[in-house]
């Protein structure tokens, strides 16, 4: 059943998964990500002592507490990796798990289980999130969703504003020093920036599923695109479509399956996740299935190009040389497709039992003939190479051949005949 | 104030313990208390001696995900076995569950790193938080399960130390027996695999088998120490005594040795401190009992610590100032044959003026040289030599002038410069490269003898 | 039993491609027993890539390699590897001697431990190298030549027949070169073969009396004497050939490679 309050739900999930998306992108270009991790464990203790003090659970003070055991966390990592010497990331782990134990130390010890509940630490829990409220001038506001709105809208601003100078620290620390671009000072902005996201998605996804979505979206949109600012948008869209989807497949699909009612942060997380699957297999640039796909239909071409070529050689009366029959036998059923594809291109016409070159395919042929004797020689002037290995070399590479790659060709080898003794068909003069 | 209130109350109203329950604990008679004392101690042994071989591999976070990515297995294997109608507290299952989706993580681990561009950080991110994730989404169903609280599975994440039962304590034990057997017979071939896994690859040691059994055997111990500890502790207990060991020792087996050893402690002092007060979590006090000892060891290691590396600074610190101030005294009194005029006596500032140093710097280097008979007040309250002094600083007079004359010949530098390049390097030479300096530019210099400056001496003799 | 007239190494059509670049094109080559093999070459030229392709520690795209005519899984204990200082984190906790003896864990097998035997290997080793007296020093203690030299160690116990160095002259002193140096004439008299990847053009004519030329592929091989001219040196370090380069790159986009 789909409730008011779910739209609330949704949309605190939305904004949170925004706000972290975007800062996210920087920890994953900056090789950070396990500082997300660290942070988000860290924060503990920080609000516990925040609430101790003042008694406030979502307060400026909470904020106040994040960021100092944040900005803290960064600062011990750094000492002991330096002062003691040891490796990054053990350093990390020590600072975290001890700043995690502290936390939970204060909060089971000093606060009642009423205060803070360790459990809500892990799981947060938007469904009490969307219900906080608070009346002003008889309007009644939700004090989360404004809270995640304002931290949202302070991501957003800081990003744009230092987006050059966290783009190319991010990118290159050393040239970013010298053109004056204190990458050190960046970091610690980042890290506040982590803290203060983190501490107020707390109570909303939990600690611990902040790091899902810190890391996730920002990661999915890392293999969609090669551009910075694409990058950022797209890390918030799918974060903010994980968390309405995830909720959405809470009313209606967990039902659907017999399943009962389960946490909605745990199942935003399971719906980026499912984003970033998708995207390590479907990606047009990087995605596993593409690059097989390409594979494949590279495969295809390179076989018609053989097939085209055998075809002008056997026109072109050397019967030796890689003769169609061969093709033939080795490779039965991908000569036939190859011949079908070919007529049906109109590149090759049946002539009895053999097949012949249509005008449009003999152009074509030649220039592929051309490319490869022209390579041979290219590579036998140029290269030690032994004449038996040439046909074997210049084959990769002329079917990636194209015009004016041909044409430089052309110029530096000046012959008309390949090494083998073989005439390098003419360009075919335009006029 | 309140809440210093709240904290003083809370620290006044603790029950400190009488004398007859401390002894009672430390002597082991409860059994309860014995139980779940030697089950953390078996842990941290096992956790610090496996962790020492991860940490060294560069794989300390590793540990980090693969223990969160335990939480699915856990909640499956109980959805299965409360709809099977098996008892589903039933321990081995949901181990077995917990080890089998830790493996899955590694196994996930390796194909991301291998098949996206995706950097190692982030893919350790993505592994941890996703599964975990998908944890969360099972745990929701296993709390409206009938069952569901009954399980304890709550205790998986945040750990349930006081409910450890003796067959709980059997497993730890049988647990860090298992490594320490494991780790003594492939103590060479993952010191190996640790130190050069390419070299280790080109002697035809199956470095990812070797790798994954060490993974292998980091779940076994993250998944029976889950529910002493809890996930998020456990891997502190993986990572904070290995950390630690490594400022005591410069072997790897006494660095896995001791590691053992402080976590085994860590466990035990921890259970202990939480046995003798009520309300403290095990878990975090174990913790935090292994941050301090880890924090001790970076201040007092004695290979890496911090005030090790202090003194051996101030030591050589003292050594340079001696050796600079003794020379200033020779060359304040030199004649023009390079010979030491003996028994002159300087003042404060006679030596101040010889080189850049600050007035205090030059009495506390004139107290230590008292101190080693090596300098003297005479009547009029002048600093003297001394006759073992003279020798001294002869020597060091000597040595330093060699190099000069060494650096002037052999590597052109150029004589305005040769005094401060000489000042940097002499203080650290040892006595072989001194035999052999004397070796190439002393056959003009007979022994013992100094030979003129090849630059005016700056300050005093003008 | 150690049969030198057997070709100690053979490589045929070896391709290798990194992000589906190639980096080494169609490297033919065949090394003559008993001779030290200098590789030289520009930076990038995939010098250490070579080697590293040989003892397969890198996939290979394409071709053959055949070490005394055999492959090399069958023929590992005759064929040492001295990697570049880089490669590992010299803060490790071990000592020198633990890092020579590292060079006989094929020898003792799983799970036995370093006995004392062992250890007296690896001292002879160390001995060898002049590197005894620090032979209990924790590695990080050593300066870089020193460093070096206990690597060179941990490929001597080994007593192999075929030895790769990647860059062992890089940065170390001149007692350390010469140390090196005096090693590698005694394993040449002793019929072995070695392929040391080098930098240092002066000391070419010198040390090697083989020389392979690498850039992405074989630009010349032969005897230093033969080989060591300019117009080898400019085809080897005066740029790619533009053309080949750009059909490469066609070729990663396209993804025909690998």
């Amino acid at each position: 059943m789909f409730l008011e309050s779910d739209i609330w739900v949704m949309l605190a999930g939305a904004l949170c998964a925004m706000s972290c998306a975007c800062v996210g992108c920087f920890l994953v270009l900056r090789k950070m990500s396990m500082m997300g991790d660290a942070i988000s464990h860290s924060v503990l203790p920080g609000l516990a002592i925040a609430f101790l003090m003042t008694g406030d659970r979502s307060g400026p003070s909470m904020l106040l507490g994040a960021v100092v055991v944040g900005v803290l966390t960064a600062v011990l990592t750094q000492y002991i990796h330096k002062q003691g010497q040891v490796e990054e990331s053990a350093a990390m782990g020590v600072v975290f798990t001890t700043l995690f134990a502290l936390g939970l130390m204060i909060i089971v010890y000093f606060l009642d289980h009423s205060d803070i509940d360790a459990s809500c630490v892990l799981y947060g829990s938007l469904e009490a999130a969307a219900t906080w409220e608070f009346e002003w001038n008889g309007y009644i506001f939700k004090t989360k969703i404004i809270q995640l709105a304002i931290i949202l809208a302070l991501n957003v601003l800081v990003i744009f504003a230092l987006f050059k100078e966290l783009k190319i620290s991010s990118f290159d620390p050393a040239l970013a020093t010298t053109l004056g671009v204190h990458a050190g000072k960046l970091h610690y902005v980042l890290i506040i920036l982590v803290a203060i996201t983190t501490v107020t998605a707390f109570d909303v996804v939990g600690s611990i599923l902040v790091i899902a979505m810190l890391i996730i979206p920002a990661a999915t949109a890392y293999l969609l695109t090669q551009r910075l600012g694409l990058m950022i948008i797209i890390s918030m869209l799918l974060g903010a479509l994980g968390s309405v989807l995830g909720q959405l497949s809470i009313i209606y699909l967990l039902p659907a399956w017999g399943l009962p009612d389960t946490f909605s942060s745990g199942m935003m997380t399971v719906m980026v996740t499912v984003f970033l699957i998708l995207a390590i297999l479907f990606s047009p640039k990087s995605g596993i299935l593409f690059k097989l796909i390409r594979h494949l239909q590279l495969g295809k071409e390179i076989f018609m190009n053989r097939v085209l070529g055998a075809l002008y050689r056997t026109e072109e009366e050397q019967p030796n040389f890689h003769h169609l029959e061969q093709i033939q036998k080795t490779y039965p059923v991908r000569f036939k497709w190859a011949i079908w594809l070919l007529k049906r291109n109109a590149m090759v016409v049946a002539d009895g039992k053999q097949w012949r070159l249509t005008e449009n395919g003999e152009v074509y042929a030649r220039k592929l003939v051309r490319s490869h004797r022209l390579w041979e020689n290219y590579i036998f002037t140029n290269m030690n190479v032994p004449v038996d290995h040439l046909h074997y070399q210049a084959a990769s590479l002329e079917h990636v051949t194209d015009e004016s790659l041909l044409e430089q060709l052309a110029e530096t080898t000046s012959l008309e005949h390949d090494p083998h003794g073989r005439e390098i068909p003419q360009k075919k003069s335009k006029d | 104030m309140n809440w210093l209130a709240v904290l003083l109350g809370s620290v006044s109203h603790a029950n400190w313990p009488d004398e007859e329950t401390v002894i009672r604990l430390f002597t082991l008679q409860d059994y309860n208390t014995r139980v779940v004392l030697l089950g953390v101690t078996a842990l941290g042994l096992a956790s610090g001696i496996i962790g020492s071989f991860m940490i060294l591999r560069k794989r300390a976070l590793l540990s980090d995900s693969i223990a969160h990515a335990t939480l699915p297995g856990i909640c499956i294997t109980f959805l299965i076995l409360s709809a099977m109608d098996i008892n589903s507290k039933n321990f081995f299952f949901l181990l077995f569950g917990a080890g089998l989706s830790g493996i899955i993580s590694i196994l996930c681990v390796q194909f991301l790193r291998a098949y996206t561009k995706l950097k190692e950080d982030a893919v350790l991110g993505i592994i941890l938080s996703s599964f975990f994730g998908f944890g969360v989404v099972l745990m929701g169903f296993v709390q409206q399960h009938p069952k569901g609280n009954a399980a304890g599975i709550d205790g998986y994440i945040f750990g349930k130390t006081a409910s450890i039962q003796a067959h709980d304590a059997q497993m730890l034990m049988i647990n860090a027996i298992l490594i320490c057997i494991m780790s003594l017979l492939l103590f060479k071939e993952f010191r190996l695999i640790c130190f050069d896994s390419c070299f280790a690859a080109t002697q035809g040691w199956p470095v990812l088998k070797l790798d994954i059994l060490l993974m292998g055997l980091v779940v076994i111990v993250t998944v029976i120490g889950l529910q002493a500890v809890g996930i998020v502790l456990v891997i502190s207990l993986l990572i904070i005594p290995p950390a630690a060991a490594r400022f005591w020792t410069d072997r790897l087996f006494y660095q896995v040795l001791i590691a053992g050893v402080l976590g085994a402690a860590s466990g035990f002092f921890g259970a202990a401190i939480t046995a003798l007060f009520e309300r403290l979590p095990a878990g975090a006090t174990i913790v935090l009992v292994s941050a301090t000892c880890f924090f001790v060891s970076m201040v007092l290691g004695s290979k890496r610590g911090m005030l090790m590396k202090f003194l051996k600074k101030r030591e050589l610190d003292h050594q340079v100032l001696e050796q600079n101030l003794l020379r200033a005294f020779y060359e304040l009194h030199e004649d023009d044959e390079g010979n030491l005029i003996p028994n002159k006596g300087a003042r404060l500032n006679d030596l101040l003026i010889m080189r850049s140093w600050l007035e205090n710097e030059v009495q506390a280097g004139i107290r230590i040289l008292t101190r080693k008979g090596l300098v003297t007040k005479d009547a009029n309250h002048n600093f003297v030599l001394t006759e073992l002094g003279g020798i001294h600083a002869t020597r060091i007079v000597r040595n330093h002038r060699l190099w000069e004359i060494y650096l002037i010949t052999h590597a052109d530098v150029a004589t305005g410069r040769v005094d401060r390049v000489t000042d940097k390097i002499e203080h650290i030479l040892g006595d072989k490269l001194v035999a052999r300096l004397e070796h190439i530019v002393a056959e003009d210099y007979p022994h013992l003898h100094v030979p003129a400056s090849p630059h005016p001496i700056s300050g005093g003799k003008i | 039993m150690k049969n030198n007239t057997i070709i100690p190494l053979a490589i045929r059509d070896l391709t290798v491609a990194y992000h589906r670049k190639p980096v080494l094109w169609d490297i033919d080559f065949e090394a003559p027993a008993g001779s030290l093999v200098g590789i030289i070459g520009p930076n990038g030229a995939g010098k250490s890539t070579l080697i590293k392709a040989i003892l397969e520690l890198i996939p290979r795209a394409s071709g053959e390699v055949l070490m005394f005519g055999k492959n090399y899984s069958l023929v590992r204990q005759r064929v040492g590897y001295v990697p570049q200082r880089e490669s590992v984190d010299w803060d490790f906790p071990v000592s020198a001697l633990d890092v020579v003896a590292m060079g006989c864990y094929g020898q003792i097998g799983w799970f036995r431990r370093v006995t004392s035997k062992w250890r007296k290997v690896a001292r002879e080793a160390l001995e060898r190298v002049g590197m005894l007296d620090y032979a209990d020093r924790q590695i990080s203690q050593l300066s870089g030549g020193q460093q070096q030299r206990v690597f060179l160690a941990r490929a001597l116990v080994q007593d192999a027949d075929l030895y790769f160095m990647d860059e062992p002259f890089a940065g170390v002193d001149a007692a350390t070169e010469k140390a090196i140096i005096t090693i590698l004439q005694e394993l040449k008299k002793a019929g072995k073969t070695v392929f040391v990847v080098h930098h240092d053009l002066q000391t070419v004519t010198e040390y090697f009396d083989y020389l392979l030329m690498l850039n992405m592929r074989v630009v010349a091989e032969g005897p230093t004497k033969e080989v060591f001219r300019e117009e080898n040196l400019v085809k080897t370090y005066g740029g790619r050939l533009t053309l080949l380069d750009e059909a490469l790159e066609a070729m990663r986009k396209r993804g025909t490679m690998g």
